[in-house]
């Protein structure tokens, strides 16, 4: 039986070989984190994103999250200031624009849409490529109508698509459905949110606690929302089987989320769902 | 040329080669400083004594540096409008200007580039064709200013003995810029932005602090713990992307062989040392030299430099003045 031992190597020599090897370890698992690390960016996918409105021209889904450059520069003209971004909690969503309608919403202050024109990507944009596709009854019939510029020479907004779409959710708690009016600020005294009324200043959004409603029926959301014809108070027949008012949603909203903003029953009766198209369950 | 593609070649992540070709100048200079070995030693004392003192390089940067991020905040906080956006992409009076790496990993992702993009890329890369490539990192990118001081703190650990630089392959950032470039291409995500530091402190800054600073404190305390200088040294695809853009930069730290002792203070504030190889006794080819695609242009060397042998220095300028 052979007991000879193999031939020492030089101390040295030998470990510089095994600093070598430790270095190559390390980089392999150095490489190996920041590769694996930001694909846990993937993770809010998988649990299905948060389906975030978008502020108005955003491409789909999936394509507005490539072609965001996570600039912001869309928050800084928005004269509402009804832009976010989101944080790192939301993967690849970071440094991405979304709008809280509840909080503050989009209610076309700016009339010319200044988060498309500011946006440097496309990732908001009039005009979307031919080779992404059109949802179906995400287009909108006509170019909406803004309401604050029905009288000028151009009185639309050059949205192609909704962003999203008005849904009475909690029908049992509408106001209007119940037949009550409403007094006092939209949202209470402590309501943060601004919005333009042309009839107060038509360059200018106040605070929606300075602007108070008093309706013998509630109508707020039909009254506030600044597209023509996207909303109204009309007669329908109601679960027991009388005639009742309720808000009806038309084709040409463009879901910018200002009735869900001014909904006084808490929680909000309507909302906007994101990227939900007309004419589509 | 064949200088510049050494200097891409190391920046890749290839170790520096000595020189097998010296210019006659280089090889005079070499020669007497093996030579006049007395005469030496004085100039070397003499020179440390009357070495400037302080660190107006760094100075300047940190000031600029501070200065340009704050422009950022102020410009949407004051609304004054004159520099928006954050660092991936802005505007600056008006003009777009869209960060290199940024505007890469849109491109790739997306696979539809609009005019605006291009325009805002395409000044960028001139903008540091012209002022030195890596100066982005370290005149401009605010995660760079914290890792300084991380990397202070780091050194003073160190001196304790109470942490240890670990070391990597430079040759891993390099690996990574191709797979983040492929993975932006593959999912169709931006995935680096998600953990870029510069974007993430940037956006910080102009639009209030998030969860994302938790991910920078983790990088900080990687590099103040465990590898001097980590996330730009071994990962950052925005410092390569940005050296690629300054390999034919005329903005350089200007090497002079004549006037070193080769005593090797500059590479040991160096954040990329290997650029600074020329500096060892016997390895500048040729009496005038540059520092090369990698160097960040932060003016550390030129600060610490006791003999005026690095400088910062515009290609054809002094020719032209």
């Amino acid at each position: 039986m052979n007991t000879e031992k193999p031939k020492p190597t030089h101390p040295l020599v030998n470990k510089r070989k095994l600093e070598d090897r430790r270095r190559f370890l390390r980089t392999v698992f150095l490489a190996g984190a920041a590769i694996g690390i930001p694909l846990l960016g993937l993770t809010p996918m998988a649990r299905g994103w948060e389906s975030r409105l978008r502020p108005p021209g955003a491409l789909d889904e999936k394509d507005f999250l490539s072609s965001c450059i996570k600039c912001g520069q869309c928050v800084q003209v928005c004269p509402v200031l009804a832009i976010k971004l989101d944080d790192i909690d939301q993967g690849f969503g970071i440094g991405v624009p979304y709008i809280d309608s509840r909080s503050q919403a989009c209610d076309f202050s700016c009339d010319a849409v200044q988060c498309i024109l500011a946006c440097p990507t496309g990732a908001l944009t009039y005009h979307k490529p031919d080779f992404l596709g059109v949802r179906p009854g995400a287009k909108m019939a006509q170019p909406p109508v803004l309401l604050a510029k029905e009288k000028d020479p151009e009185p639309t907004l050059n949205l192609a698509e909704r962003t999203g779409l008005a849904v009475l959710v909690r029908p049992e708690s509408c106001l209007a459905r119940q037949g009550k009016g409403f007094k006092g600020a939209a949202r209470g005294t402590d309501f943060k949110g601004i919005m333009r009324f042309t009839e107060v200043d038509r360059w200018k959004p106040i605070p929606l606690k300075d602007h108070p409603f008093d309706v013998e029926v509630c109508d707020l959301c039909v009254r506030t929302c600044p597209i023509k014809g996207a909303i109204s108070l009309d007669s329908v027949l109601g679960d027991d089987g009388k005639m009742i008012k309720s808000p009806v949603v038309h084709e040409p909203c463009v879901g910018c989320g200002v009735c869900e903003m001014v909904c006084p029953t808490e929680p909000t009766s309507i909302v906007v769902e994101a990227r939900k198209t007309w004419g589509v369950a | 040329m064949s200088r510049y593609f050494e200097s891409l070649m190391v920046m890749l992540g290839r170790e520096p080669r000595k020189p097998t070709k010296f210019t006659s100048a280089a090889d005079t200079i070499h020669t007497l400083k093996r030579v006049e070995k007395v005469d030496w030693v004085a100039q070397k004392e003499h020179a440390r004594a009357h070495r400037a003192q302080g660190k107006p390089w760094r100075n300047r940067r940190w000031a600029f540096l501070i200065g340009i991020n704050l422009l950022f905040v102020v410009s949407f906080w004051l609304d004054i409008q004159i520099l928006e956006g954050a660092l991936t992409a802005s505007r600056l009076l008006g003009f777009h200007m869209i960060d290199v790496n940024s505007a890469l990993q849109v491109m790739l992702a997306h696979k539809h580039i609009i005019v605006n993009l291009i325009i805002g890329t395409g000044t960028v890369v001139l903008l540091w064709l012209l002022f030195g490539g890596r100066s982005f990192c370290s005149w401009v990118c605010p995660y760079h200013l914290v890792a300084e001081w991380a990397e202070n703190l780091h050194l003073y650990l160190a001196e304790k003995k109470l942490v240890s630089d670990h070391t990597f392959n430079r040759g891993v950032r390099t690996v990574l810029w191709v797979v983040f470039a492929a993975l932006a291409w593959v999912t169709g995500y931006t995935v680096f932005e998600t953990l870029s530091p510069t974007g993430i402190l940037s956006r910080a800054l102009i639009y209030g602090p998030g969860l994302a600073l938790g991910w920078v404190a983790l990088l900080l305390a990687f590099e103040i713990f465990y590898s001097r200088r980590g996330w730009c040294r071994y990962v950052c695809p925005i410092g390569l992307t940005y050296g690629f853009v300054g390999v034919f930069s005329p903005l350089r730290i200007k090497y002079t062989l004549n006037n070193c002792f080769h005593e090797g203070d500059c590479r040991k504030v160096c954040e990329v040392p290997h650029v600074l190889e020329i500096v060892k006794k016997g390895r500048a080819s040729d009496a005038i030299m540059d520092t090369g695609a990698d160097c960040t242009r932060c003016g550390a060397c030129v600060d610490v430099c006791p003999s005026g042998a690095l400088k910062f220095d515009v290609k054809g300028l002094s020719k032209l003045v």
